[in-house]
C-alpha cells in the first residue's frame, strides 16, 4: 500500500453535509452561489427549437445530399439558428437549449407524440415542462413530417416477434430505440488541436482519396466532407457567443462585468477554432465540443471530458507559475463548468426506456486521478480542486469518480473518502490497475488502455479512441424464471422463449442449470441480432460527423464514429441481478436437490403464489441458505459460475464492425424495472420488488459486513468484464474520525487488491431517509447514490426510495 | 465464590481446551485496535458488570436466545422439542428452563431465526480459517485479530494456541481483557500478544465488587505488572453516569494511570449506551438487575475527563 504522503497541504477538512443545508456556502464565492441557485431551482423543460429547425431543414433538403453531408448541414443549420444564451455571472458559456435546463428533442430518432409530450409535462418524476402552444406547434410542424421516418419506427418495424415478446416480457431493454449510441469520452488531443487544424487534416485526407483503387473512396469523401462542415458549424456557434458577449459588454454598466464579457468574447473567438492557450480557454474548448456532441445527437451518457484533471493540469501549472492564474480563479472557472453540465438534463425518455433509466442525470462522469498514458501517477493540484468542488457544490451533474491505482498517493484517496463521507454518493471509486487489464484483454494497446477510464456509470473504454456501445440490460433472474416455467412468462402467461423442459421432471441441479444456459444463449442471440441491425441503422441514417472529429482514427479512416471509424469498436450487454439469481440457484441446489427440504413442485408453488401463506418457507429460505456476499464458498461458487457463463454467452459474439460483444455488469435504475416485471423468486424475494443491482449482493442477503461482501466479489474474475458495480451503504457513524477514513481507504485498497473494478458508497442513515420521505421539502438537496450514479432522493419514485432504505446497512457496531 | 474458583484452576492442557465456545465473530471491526480487524468473541467472563453489552458472553455455557419480534408463531419448535420444554403463548414461545437441555433442536428448526443458540464450538483450526479470511484487509490497513469476550483469558489453552499460530502468520494480535486472571496466565499470554486492550471500570474495589461482581485488586496489580513489562497496552474505560463518572473516580483513575510505568499511556473513553437491553430480553435475563440509574455522561463530563487526563500526560480520546 502506498503510504507516502507527498502532496502539498490543501484544506482537507471539508464540511460534513447536512440535508437541510440547501446552499453550502463554504468555499463558494457569490457568483458560484448565484449560479448554483439558478441551476438548482430551474425546472427542466422541453425546447422545440431544435426540432423546428431540423424539420424545416429536412423538408427542404432531404434527398439533395448524401446522408453524412445532410447530417452535417443539419448541425450547421442548428448552430446558425439556435438561440444563444449567456447568463448573468457566467464565465463559461453555451447551452444546448435556449436557456439552462431546456432540453431539445431529436425527432429524427424518436418523434414524441402529443400524448408523450403531455405525459412528460405532467408526470410526477423526471418532468419536463412544455406549454400547450408549443405542443400545438409540435403537432402541426414536426410530428407530420417524421411519421414513419424515425429511427425508432425503423427499428420496431424490423424486429421479429420472437424478439418483441422477450422485450415486452422484460427480459432485456434496448438502449438505442430512443437515443443514439454514445458512451463517449475524450482524450487530450483537443487541447493541442483546434478545429481549423482538423479541417486542414480533413482536406489532406480528401486530397489523398484514391477513387481508382479504393471502392470506399466515395463513402469516405462524403463522411470527410460532413466532418469538415461540422467544424464550421462549431466555430460559427462559438463566434455567435463572442458576438453576443460583445453586444452585452457594450450595454453593460458594471466595469467588472464588461471586462468579463470581453474576456468571454476573446475566448470564444479563439476556441474551438484554435487550440486553447489558457486554463479558461481549455475549459471552454471542451465545453463547446461537449455541446456540439449533445446537440448533433442525443447519445447515451452525454459526453465526457475523460481525464479532465490530467488535461487541465499543464495549463494550470504553467499559468499559476507565471502568476497569471490563482487557485481561486481556477476553482471558480471549474465551478462554472460543473454548473454548465448540471444545466443539461438527460433528453426525455418514454416507455420502457424511461423505466430502465429514470433520471435527469445524463451521466457525464469526471475522472479524477488515475494514471497517465506513461503509467505514472495522474494526481495533480487540479484533482484536489475538483474534489473540493464536489464536496461544496452538491449538484446532480456531473458525476465524478476517483481512480485509485496502486501508485495513487494515499492522501488523495483519503481526501476523496472525506468527500464520500458527506453522503452525496460521489465520487465513486475505480481501479485503473484492473480496468487497464480489461482493455488489454480486449486488444487495446497499453498506452490507449491507460488513457482510458470510466464514462457513464461503470463502463470503461479507451478515451478518444473507442466507440464502446452499451446496447441494453439483460434481466438475468427473469431468464431463470422463464426456465422454471418452461419458456413461459408467468407474469403474462404467454410463451415468450424456447421450451427447455418442465423443471419438475429435472432430477438434478445440473439438468436445471443446463436448461437455464439454453435459455440464456437463446435470449442473448435474440438481443444481439437486433442490436446488430440497429448498429447499421445508425451507421446509415445518423452518422455523427461532429463527434467523429475527436475519436481516433475516424478522420484517418474517413469513417464515422458509428461505422468502424474509431480505433476500437466494442459492444456491450449489461447484465443485472447476479445476487438474485445466485441466491435463487443456491436455494434450489441446496434445499431442493441436496437436502431435499422441499420438492421443486413445492418451491415453484410457493414462488407462483408469491409465498402467500408460506412465510415459514420464505423465512427458512432467507435464514438457511448460503447467499452471495458473505464470503461463503457455496454461494460464491455459484455466482462465479453464473458470471462465467454470462461471459461465455456474450463475449465474442460478433458485432457489425468486425469486433465483438462483451459482458458488462451494471444496472443504473434498471434493477427496479426488472423487478417489477418479475414474479417472486426462489430466494424469497417477493413479486415486483427490486432485484439486486450490478454485482452487488441481494438486498439484505449480505449479513457479514463489507469485508465479506468484498471477498465474495473478489472471487469473480472481473477482468473478463467491461465493468462491474458494487454498491455499499455505510452509516455516517462508521466514518466519524480520521482513523475511520483511513480504514475506509484500506477497505477500498483491499477490494482493489482482490481485483475489484469499482465500488461506491451510500453514506446515509435510515432515519434521514425516512425523514426525507415524510418531509421532502426539508431534504431537497439530499443526493443518494443509486447503482452507478447519484440522484436526488426526492426525485426518485417510491420504489427506488424503498430500495435505498432496505439496502443492507453496513453498520458494524 | 464459584467465579474465583474457576479462574484458580491450574492452567489446563491444550488438548483439554482445544475447543471453546464463540458467541460472535465480527468482521470489518474498526473499534478494537489498529486497522481493520476481525474480532473473536469467546464465551465466559468472571465479571458480571451491570451494564455489560455482551451479556451472552458472561456464561461459559451455551444459551438460548429468543427474539419475539421475529417469531412467526408457527409452533415447529414446540412440536420438535425432545424435552417438551417449549410452549406457544400469547407472548410467543416460552421455555421451561428446568426441562430445557440446550440441545439446540429449536434453533436448528426455527425458520425465522427467532430461536438461536448463543455459543458455537470452534476448534483452533476452524477459527484460524475464519481469521485468515480477513488477511487482505489486515495487510492493507495494518489491522489484525482481536480476541475479546467475555474474558478471553478464561480460555488460556485455546487462546495461547491461536495467538501462537497468528504470530507465525505475522497477524497482529490484540487481547481485549479485564485482566482479572492469574498472573501466570498473563505471563504466558504476554509474549504472544502485540497489544492489550485493558478494560478498567472502577478504582474503588468495593464499588467494583458491587457493580462488576469481583474486586479490582487483581486487575490493578496485573495492569501494573503489564505496564512494567513494557508491553503495549491501551486502557478502555466505559463512562457511565451513576457508576464511575464522579470526580473521586476520575482523580483515582488518572493518578493510577499516570503512575504506571511506561512512556505513552493511551486511554479510550467509551460513553455508555444501552444497546444491551435488547440482548437481555432475548436471553430472558434482567438488564441492570440492581436498578441503578445508568446514563450516558453529558458532553461536559466527557470533556472534563478528557482534559483532566490530558493534563496528567495521558493520551485520551472518546470512542474508538
Amino acid at each position: 500500500m502506498t503510504t507516502t504522503i507527498t502532496h502539498q497541504e490543501v484544506p482537507v477538512d471539508l464540511p460534513v453535509h447536512t440535508a437541510t443545508e440547501e446552499t453550502n456556502a463554504c468555499g463558494m464565492n457569490n457568483r458560484i452561489k448565484r449560479l448554483r441557485k439558478l441551476t438548482f431551482e430551474t425546472q427542466p423543460s422541453l425546447s422545440i427549437e431544435r426540432a423546428l429547425i431540423e424539420t424545416r431543414f429536412y423538408k427542404e433538403n432531404y434527398g439533395k445530399y448524401p446522408i453524412p453531408v445532410l447530417r452535417a448541414l443539419n448541425f450547421l443549420e442548428i448552430c446558425k439558428q439556435k438561440t444563444i444564451y449567456i447568463g448573468e455571472d457566467e464565465l463559461i458559456v453555451g447551452e444546448r437549449g435556449p436557456q439552462p435546463k431546456a432540453v431539445p428533442t431529436f425527432p429524427e430518432l424518436t418523434c414524441h407524440s402529443v400524448e408523450d409530450l403531455h405525459v412528460l409535462n405532467t408526470r410526477e418524476l423526471q418532468r419536463y415542462t412544455i406549454s400547450q402552444e408549443e405542443i400545438d406547434t409540435y403537432e402541426r410542424e414536426v410530428i407530420p413530417y417524421w411519421k414513419g421516418k424515425t429511427q425508432r419506427e425503423r427499428i420496431f418495424s424490423h424486429v421479429p416477434d420472437s424478439w418483441r415478446s422477450l422485450y415486452e416480457a422484460g427480459l432485456f431493454t434496448e438502449f438505442m430505440e430512443q437515443r443514439a449510441p454514445g458512451h463517449t469520452a475524450l482524450d487530450g488531443k483537443i487541447y493541442q488541436t483546434g478545429l481549423l487544424d482538423l479541417k486542414e487534416r480533413i482536406e489532406k485526407e480528401l486530397e489523398n482519396l484514391d477513387f481508382i483503387h479504393d471502392p470506399e473512396a466515395t463513402d469516405k469523401q462524403e463522411e470527410l466532407t460532413g466532418m469538415s462542415i461540422s467544424c464550421d458549424a462549431a466555430i460559427l456557434f462559438a463566434e455567435r457567443h463572442a458576438d453576443l458577449a460583445e453586444e452585452m459588454a457594450a450595454k453593460e454598466k458594471n466595469p467588472e462585468r464588461v471586462a468579463e464579457l470581453r474576456k468571454i468574447a476573446e475566448v470564444c473567438r479563439r476556441v474551438p477554432a484554435h487550440a486553447p492557450r489558457t486554463f479558461h480557454e481549455a475549459i471552454q474548448m471542451y465545453w463547446f465540443i461537449h455541446l456540439g456532441t449533445i446537440t448533433e445527437l442525443n447519445g447515451w451518457d452525454a459526453m465526457n471530458p475523460g481525464h479532465f484533471d490530467q488535461h487541465l493540469a499543464p495549463f494550470y501549472e504553467k499559468e499559476v507559475a507565471a502568476g497569471l492564474l490563482t487557485r481561486e480563479e481556477a476553482k471558480e472557472l471549474l465551478c462554472c463548468f460543473w454548473i454548465k453540465v448540471n444545466n443539461q438534463p438527460a433528453p426525455p425518455k418514454v416507455g420502457i426506456t424511461a423505466k430502465e433509466s429514470g433520471t435527469y442525470n445524463d451521466f457525464t462522469n469526471i475522472n479524477i486521478g488515475g494514471v497517465k498514458p506513461d503509467g505514472s501517477d495522474g494526481v495533480s493540484e487540479v484533482s484536489y480542486i475538483m474534489l473540493e468542488i464536489i464536496g461544496e457544490l452538491h449538484i446532480l451533474q456531473p458525476g465524478s469518480s476517483i481512480h485509485i491505482s496502486a501508485r495513487t498517493p494515499e492522501r488523495f484517496l483519503r481526501v476523496g473518502c472525506k468527500v464520500i463521507r458527506q453522503g452525496n454518493g460521489y465520487p465513486s471509486v475505480f481501479n485503473p490497475d484492473v480496468y487497464i487489464q480489461e482493455m488489454l484483454r480486449q486488444g487495446k494497446s497499453l498506452q490507449d488502455a491507460r488513457e482510458g477510464g470510466c464514462s457513464g456509470c461503470i463502463e470503461v473504454g479507451a478515451f478518444g479512441k473507442e466507440a464502446y456501445l452499451l446496447t441494453g440490460y439483460l434481466n438475468v433472474p427473469k431468464i431463470l424464471e422463464v426456465t422454471l416455467n418452461n419458456g413461459y412468462d408467468p407474469v403474462s402467461g404467454k410463451l415468450v422463449s424456447i421450451q427447455t423442459g418442465d423443471p419438475k421432471d429435472f432430477s438434478s441441479f445440473e439438468e436445471l442449470y443446463e436448461a437455464f444456459l439454453k435459455q440464456l444463449n437463446y435470449i442473448v442471440e435474440q438481443k444481439v441480432a437486433v442490436s446488430n441491425y440497429i448498429d447499421r441503422m445508425f451507421a446509415k441514417y445518423a452518422p455523427a460527423t461532429f463527434l467523429s472529429l475527436f475519436i481516433d482514427d475516424c478522420i484517418a479512416k474517413g469513417k464515422d464514429y458509428y461505422d468502424c471509424g474509431p480505433r476500437y469498436n466494442t459492444t456491450y450487454i449489461q447484465c443485472t441481478g447476479l445476487g438474485t439469481i445466485t441466491d435463487s440457484l443456491s436455494v434450489i441446489k441446496k434445499h431442493v436437490f441436496e437436502d431435499q427440504i422441499f420438492s421443486m413442485e413445492e418451491l415453484l408453488e410457493a414462488v407462483a403464489g408469491n409465498f402467500e401463506g408460506k412465510e415459514p418457507v420464505r423465512q427458512f429460505i432467507l435464514n438457511r441458505t448460503p447467499f452471495f456476499g458473505n464470503d461463503d464458498p457455496y454461494a460464491d461458487e455459484l455466482a462465479v459460475r453464473v458470471y462465467n457463463d454470462l461471459y461465455s454467452a456474450i463475449d465474442g459474439k460478433p458485432n457489425t464492425k468486425g469486433e465483438t460483444f462483451h459482458l458488462n455488469m451494471l444496472s443504473t435504475t434498471c434493477h427496479v424495472y426488472f423487478g417489477k416485471v418479475l414474479g417472486a423468486t426462489p430466494n424469497g424475494r417477493l413479486a415486483g420488488t427490486t432485484i439486486s443491482d450490478g454485482t452487488s449482493p441481494s438486498h439484505g442477503a449480505d449479513t457479514h459486513g463489507p469485508s465479506a461482501v468484498i471477498k465474495s466479489l473478489g472471487k469473480l474474475d472481473q477482468v473478463k468484464s467491461g465493468g462491474t458495480l458494487l454498491n455499499q451503504r455505510f452509516l455516517p457513524k462508521l466514518l466519524k474520525s480520521d482513523e475511520d477514513i483511513a480504514k475506509l481507504s484500506s477497505l477500498i485498497r483491499s477490494y482493489f487488491a482482490l481485483g475489484g473494478h469499482h465500488i461506491q458508497f451510500n453514506i446515509v442513515d435510515s432515519e434521514t431517509l425516512y425523514a426525507a420521505q415524510k418531509t421532502p421539502e426539508n431534504y431537497r438537496d439530499l443526493l443518494v447514490r443509486m447503482a452507478g450514479y447519484s440522484d436526488y432522493f426526492n426525485d426518485m419514485n417510491a420504489d427506488l426510495q424503498a430500495d435505498i432504505i432496505t439496502r443492507t446497512q453496513q453498520d458494524s457496531f | 465464590m464459584p467465579i474465583c474458583r474457576r479462574i484458580l484452576l491450574p492452567v489446563p492442557s491444550r488438548i483439554l481446551f482445544d475447543m471453546s465456545l464463540v458467541f460472535d465473530i465480527k468482521r470489518y471491526s474498526i473499534n478494537d485496535g489498529p486497522g481493520i480487524r476481525i474480532t473473536i468473541f469467546l464465551k465466559g467472563c468472571p465479571l458480571s458488570c451491570l451494564w455489560c453489552h455482551n451479556p451472552e458472553g458472561i456464561s461459559v455455557h451455551k444459551q438460548k436466545m429468543y427474539t419475539a419480534k421475529r417469531c412467526l408463531g408457527c409452533g415447529m419448535c414446540v412440536n420438535r422439542c425432545p424435552s417438551g420444554a417449549l410452549s406457544l403463548t400469547e407472548q410467543g414461545i416460552r421455555t421451561d428452563h428446568s426441562l430445557c437441555v440446550l440441545c439446540g433442536t429449536c434453533a436448528d428448526i426455527c425458520p425465522a431465526n427467532a430461536m438461536e443458540l448463543s455459543g458455537r464450538s470452534y476448534t483452533v483450526a476452524e477459527l484460524m480459517k475464519e481469521i485468515e479470511k480477513e488477511l487482505v484487509f489486515m495487510d492493507q490497513s495494518g489491522g489484525g485479530v482481536t480476541f475479546c469476550g467475555g474474558e478471553p483469558l478464561m480460555h488460556p489453552g485455546m487462546l495461547m494456541e491461536l495467538l501462537r499460530q497468528c504470530g507465525q502468520k505475522e497477524i497482529h494480535r490484540a487481547v481485549d481483557t479485564t485482566l482479572f486472571a492469574r498472573r501466570e496466565i498473563i505471563e504466558q499470554v504476554m509474549p504472544e500478544t502485540d497489544l492489550f486492550l485493558v478494560d478498567l471500570k472502577h478504582m474503588d474495589t468495593k464499588k467494583h465488587q458491587r457493580f462488576c461482581g469481583v474486586p479490582n485488586e487483581l486487575i490493578l496489580s496485573n495492569l501494573q505488572y503489564l505496564a512494567a513489562s513494557g508491553k503495549e497496552f491501551l486502557i478502555r474505560i466505559p463512562l457511565i453516569g451513576g457508576i464511575n463518572t464522579d470526580d473521586e473516580n476520575l482523580l483515582q483513575t488518572t493518578a493510577f494511570l499516570r503512575d504506571l510505568p511506561g512512556e505513552k499511556k493511551t486511554v479510550h473513553l467509551l460513553p455508555y449506551h444501552d444497546i444491551a437491553k435488547g440482548k437481555h430480553e432475548k436471553l430472558g435475563s434482567v438488564y441492570n438487575s440492581q436498578g441503578i440509574s445508568l446514563s450516558c455522561p453529558s458532553r461536559e463530563v466527557q470533556d472534563k475527563w478528557v482534559s483532566f487526563m490530558q493534563e496528567h500526560g495521558l493520551s485520551v480520546s472518546v470512542g474508538g
